[in-house]
């Protein structure tokens, strides 16, 4: 029998996927000026007029580049996510509001932060993977996320 | 125009990485916040993938000004670490947890066309507009 972590260890698809990601971030920056922080976008987008139009292109870009890839894949992707109403909303609010009080996310602070030597990326990319860790420990004891 | 057709191929070329990188899928998102259940590392090489291209290129237009598309480059350089980056990071790090699903991710989740994305899309916009009440 396979052990299921590493079944699900993919290091090769997502070493390139990240080096994928790294180099929109940098043709995005070379050419607009703009670091690609995804929750910073997508705030801009919708409560700043300015680039209003090229932020949500970039959004629009998100969702049209894995539609292309399944086509050319004859693919539809694998999208497992829990059921519950509650984690979602609940979930959803609290990403929309940490990432925008903490000025970053994951691409933000994450990549873009990290990659510029930023303290302040460097310690947000601590919190959120740390709380992000307890809070799935916490689920699993109560037989939320297997 | 330039500007435009940019921000959608930057985009699109995210989105692409995003999918191979597997990072599309709330459930191996959650693998690797499990460290101590069946850990799924994946994560790590996308960060690190991309880490590895943007710091280089990072550090050569350090004293860039200008870009491509002369537009000034503005790069906010606050360096305090203060109370709203701890106290919001740590409520991202809790909601990323709960689904496995960050901004760019639930983004792109509207590729795969399940209905319940659009209740975490609808959520997140929520959060972002009552932090932007709060800040005022």
């Amino acid at each position: 029998m396979i052990d299921k972590a590493m079944y699900n260890f993919t290091p090769l698809p997502s070493l390139i996927g990240g080096i994928i990601i790294g180099f929109s971030v940098i043709l995005y920056f070379y050419t607009t000026g703009r670091l690609a922080g995804i929750s910073g976008i997508l705030a801009n987008s919708v409560t700043n007029k300015l680039n209003r139009f090229s932020n949500f292109l970039f959004l629009l870009g998100l969702i049209i580049g894995p539609l292309i890839y399944f086509l050319f894949n004859k693919t539809s992707g694998t999208f497992e996510i829990t059921n519950s109403l509650i984690l979602i909303v609940l979930g959803g609010f609290l990403v929309g509001l940490g990432t925008r009080m903490g000025g970053g996310c994951t691409s933000g602070h994450g990549i873009c932060g990290i990659s510029r030597f930023s303290i302040r990326s460097i310690f947000a990319t601590i919190i959120f993977i740390s709380f992000g860790i307890i809070t799935v420990f916490i689920l699993q004891q109560f037989g939320i996320h297997l | 125009m330039k500007d435009k057709i940019l921000s959608l191929a930057c985009g699109a070329i995210f989105g692409v990485g995003l999918v191979i990188s597997g990072m599309t899928n709330p459930e191996k998102v959650i693998g690797f916040l499990s460290i101590t259940h069946d850990w799924d590392a994946s994560l790590i090489f996308v960060m690190g993938g991309a880490i590895l291209v943007t710091t280089p290129i990072f550090f050569l237009l350090k004293y860039q000004v200008k870009s491509l598309l002369s537009a000034r480059i503005t790069l906010t350089e606050i360096k305090n670490v203060d109370r709203r980056l701890v106290l919001g990071s740590a409520f991202f790090g809790v909601g990323w947890g709960l689904v496995g699903l960050c901004p760019g991710p639930a983004i792109s989740s509207i590729a795969f066309f399940e209905p319940i994305t659009f209740i975490f899309l609808v959520s997140m916009i929520s959060g972002i507009l009552f932090n932007k009440y709060i800040a005022n």
